[in-house]
């Protein structure tokens, strides 16, 4: 079997640490992590690396493979040339807990403040009727697998290593799942503004890397964006919300069919501000 | 470097996070307990992700002819009677609701043409009853429940191994393990404490399970004295991917078949159609264009009378065909044989079955709208598990309850796909709150016991000890090598007998067990305790299987082939005595004959 070489960094926040390389018999079909689970079964067991699913479906092992945030299970040999070495590093955004695991704690600690679902308190569940073109964005930001690379690869993260004033992509998405969803009530106009939406300059990068192809920048943070836009700095939906008393309409929460306060043209970049949310 | 560990005191404890973890963390919550939940990985990473096909419950949304008597006795007839009555009824009633709750709670199902969840078809389940998200439903269901567990405020402890359950007096009282991130070890004092940690199937080489299904909650269970049952019955699942090797056993869901895929082996011939039970024939097609109606019918949301296609026979049946013909040589250029929907359109392949076309895609250079898949049985599920109370998943020792796959009864000899995240949903939630009424009825924060804390932390330590020893991979590679070969699909008193000699082999080389480096995140030494686990659960399996003579669901002897009316009527049970695994049988539940009519009549 053709062996392949791999960097693997090594290390504790205490020690120095370093990139030590391993040779590695690949057959075909073989992913990184398979590599790595080859140098703990045979060279290092004690390497220490997430992973749980195997199958790109629990966002475990993301990790820096040649430089850019991938999955390490997702990675496939062969996507490197033979004589290729390959260098794997933990996510470079978080703090180091050993070889190529990562702290990403900081991330669940920002989901917590997320105001949750929200549903209607009247009416009954049994005469909800959503139609599928109608759920579709939004089960496509629910398809987030949690991996964290987006927040990895994220210029505002990385260069905020402590008080980060913006939630980063992945709760964005979170957050986008939530307006959007057909029936939720809650407003997170202002926790957006305080989780510094405005922050993101559109570069695009945690789609790139987003391994479930959601399309975080167009479909949840440009238009979250423009929510954001047309609470604070709208005249007409500041006016529409006085005459309704507080909700701007293009929040979540509107029922599929009710009207909503969309004006064309409203919003700051002139696009539509919202695309799902019960139009 | 490690002196006292840090104890935390919680009325009620979880362990394992994953569907049944988080729905029992939650109920209890609600039920105004101070809830603890301790998993191994990160929150919202467990198995439950990888559930693919759906949750069964008799919503009627796809056919009003469903109802829970249906779903009842499609359930008992699956598991080939050997379910605990009262709780395959008590899932198949609450299913509905624990489905809309969910919805309530947030979740995304797929929606039919009138606005309401979507079903599809599984096998063995009379009607489209499986609520899905694609092929996703699984990551649907976990964010969902995980979100929940947040906003009620539930304390979480990520990346934390129990190793110890703590008893004094005659109750477990808490739990003691270890933080994976640091090493350092942890204590938990509980009122009441819930096992959900899942199956097995890392105790057998070709798996679908990840590291972390090592049989933790059975193994704890059984050395706190509580009772297994059935572990004869281990769900090999009919289509795991076979290559390429570094995703061999990963699963491939039953819904390709449930949206029509069709098994063909290396001649091209459609071969279930040889291998449906003669009793339950008239239940499926008769023919291809029969077949073929039934998926047009699917695929345009319309009720037919034509019956389901061959590929929908119970788990079981086709685990054990396809094991067959490959056996026999009829199998495909990898050792499985072919899966194919690439005579549908590509359009709703990739719609209704996203992920799979992704997994074949990235992980085998195959594209599932062009051409065939190859699949193989792979370890799956554990029917068996610790014998629980039906309505309230207490076990058999004082203050431990379970719920999910490491409970056992619920699915008999074979579980039903689709009914797994059911069971979950339901038997979390009794049990959470079950044990949150048992936390309400104890006074003052438990004792836990120093003397056992001490001997705790000396395990611990142990695997760093400087005499050389085994290394534990290599020991887990024999174990499961062991289990594979030997107390698999098929299985013999010969194999079995061999299996247990083999299996006390390697128990008495785990003592001596060694690891290199330090305690932090060191997997090397995570997984001697694992193995301690998986060797209490693969012995259990073994011995159950040889005392088992004869053949029923997913339990197959080759030296007992047929169904015998007294094994019928009895589960198989292990306990411990003294430092002996003993196993005998005892009489099943009866049957109230208002259930046990729902099965006769049809
Ligand atoms: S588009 Fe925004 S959120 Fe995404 S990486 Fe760039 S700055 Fe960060
Ligand atoms: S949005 Fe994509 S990249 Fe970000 S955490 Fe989710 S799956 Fe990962
Ligand atoms: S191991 Fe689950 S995403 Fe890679």
């Amino acid at each position: 079997m053709p062996l392949v070489h791999l960097n693997v960094f090594r290390g504790t926040p205490q020690t120095e640490g370093g990139y030590v390389g391993y040779d590695v018999p690949v057959e075909e079909g073989m992913v990184v992590l398979d590599a790595l689970h080859w140098i703990q079964a045979n060279e290092a067991p004690d390497l220490a690396v997430r992973w749980n699913c195997k199958a790109a479906k629990c966002g475990s092992c993301g990790c820096e493979i040649n430089g850019k945030p991938s999955l390490a299970c997702k990675t496939r040999m062969s996507d490197f040339g033979p004589d290729e070495a390959i260098t794997v590093e933990p996510l470079r955004t978080f703090p180091l807990v050993r070889d190529l695991v990562t702290d990403v704690s900081w991330n669940y600690e920002v989901n917590k403040r997320i105001t949750p679902f929200t549903p209607p308190t009247d009416g009954d569940q049994a005469d909800w009727r959503w139609q599928q073109e109608d759920i579709e964005r939004v089960q496509e930001f629910r398809k987030c697998i949690e991996c964290f690379l987006c927040q990895d690869v994220c210029h505002v993260l990385r260069n905020h290593e402590t008080d980060r004033p913006f939630v980063g992509p992945r709760f964005l998405v979170r957050t986008a799942g939530l307006e959007m969803h057909p029936i939720d009530q809650a407003d997170r106009t202002a926790d957006l503004k305080d989780g510094g939406v405005g922050y993101c300059n559109i570069t695009k990068c945690c789609t790139e890397v987003c391994p479930e192809h959601i399309r975080i920048t167009d479909n949840a943070i440009i238009p979250l964006k423009e929510r954001v836009a047309d609470r604070y700095y709208d005249p007409i939906q500041i006016a529409w919300r006085k005459i309704r008393g507080g909700r701007s309409g293009t929040g979540g929460g509107s029922r599929a069919g009710e009207s909503l306060p969309v004006l064309p043209g409203g919003s700051s970049t002139g696009s539509p501000p919202s695309d799902g949310a019960g139009s | 470097m490690t002196g006292v560990p840090d104890r935390h005191p919680h009325d009620v404890l979880v362990i394992g996070a994953g569907g049944a973890g988080l729905r029992a963390a939650i109920a209890a919550a609600e039920a105004g307990a101070d809830v603890g939940l301790v998993c191994k990985s990160l929150l919202g990473k467990a198995h439950t992700v990888m559930a693919e096909g759906g949750v069964a419950a008799s919503l009627r949304n796809a056919d009003d002819r469903d109802s829970w008597q249906t779903h009842f006795r499609d359930t008992m007839v699956g598991g080939k009677l050997l379910n605990n009555p009262r709780m395959a009824q008590l899932h198949a009633q609450e299913a509905p609701d624990r489905v809309n709750e969910l919805e309530a709670w947030g979740a995304v199902f797929d929606r039919t043409r009138d606005g309401r969840i979507l079903q599809r078809p599984f096998g063995g389940h009379s009607f489209p009853r499986l609520a899905h998200v694609g092929d996703r439903t699984g990551l649907e269901m976990i964010r969902t429940l995980q979100d929940r567990a947040v906003a009620a405020g539930i304390k979480v402890y990520m990346e934390c191994t129990v190793t110890h359950l703590l008893t004094w007096t005659d109750r477990v009282r808490g739990a003691f393990g270890y933080w994976r991130t640091s090493g350092e070890p942890v204590v938990f004092a509980a009122k009441a404490i819930v096992l959900a940690t899942g199956g097995i199937g890392r105790a057998f080489e070709v798996t679908s399970n990840s590291w972390e299904l090592s049989g933790d909650g059975q193994a704890l269970a059984y050395l706190a004295g509580a009772e297994l049952i059935d572990m004869e019955f281990v769900q090999f699942h009919p289509t795991g991917m076979v290559w390429p090797p570094g995703v061999r056993g990963l699963l491939v869901t039953e819904a390709v078949r449930g949206e029509g895929g069709i098994l063909r082996n290396r001649d091209g011939e459609r071969f279930m159609w040889r291998y449906l039970p003669e009793d339950r024939r008239n239940e499926y097609a008769a023919t291809d264009e029969e077949a073929s109606r039934w998926v047009e019918a699917l695929s345009a949301g319309r009720q037919t009378d034509a019956r389901r296609p061959p590929e929908l026979s119970t788990r079981d049946n086709v685990a054990r065909a396809i094991y067959t013909e490959v056996k026999e040589g009829r199998g495909s250029p990898h050792g499985g044989v072919f899966l194919d929907i690439s005579y549908l359109p590509a359009e709703t392949v990739r719609r209704k079955l996203p992920s799979m076309y992704d997994q074949f895609k990235d992980l085998a250079d195959v594209d599932i709208t062009a051409g065939p898949m190859e699949v193989g049985p792979t370890t799956h599920y554990m029917m068996g598990g610790i014998r629980v109370d039906p309505e309230t998943g207490a076990t058999t020792r004082a203050g431990l309850f379970a719920a999910g796959e490491v409970a056992g009864g619920m699915h008999g000899a074979n579980r039903l796909g689709g009914n797994s995240l059911s069971d979950l949903l339901v038997f979390g939630r009794r049990t959470g709150e079950a044990a949150a009424a048992e936390a309400a009825g104890q006074d003052e924060v438990p004792q836990v016991d120093p003397v056992q804390i001490r001997a705790a932390m000396d395990d611990l330590a142990a695997p760093f000890g400087s005499d050389p020893g085994d290394d534990p991979h290599r020991l887990h590679e024999e174990l499961q090598a062991t289990m594979q070969s030997l107390v698999g699909i098929f299985r013999t008193e010969a194999d079995l007998h061999e299996a247990i000699g083999r299996l006390a082999g390697l128990h008495a080389r785990w003592p001596s067990v060694r690891v290199s480096g330090g305690r932090t995140y060191n997997p090397g030494w995570g997984l001697v305790f694992e193995l301690r686990n998986m060797l209490i659960v693969a012995e259990a399996v073994a011995r159950s299987a040889r005392q088992r003579t004869e053949s029923r669901g997913a339990h197959s002897r080759i030296d007992y082939p047929d169904i015998s009316p007294a094994w019928g009527r009895k589960n198989s049970v292990v306990r411990r005595e003294g430092e002996k695994m003993k196993v005998t049988s005892s009489p099943l539940p009866s049957m109230p004959d208002d259930l046990r009519q729902l099965i006769t009549s049809e």
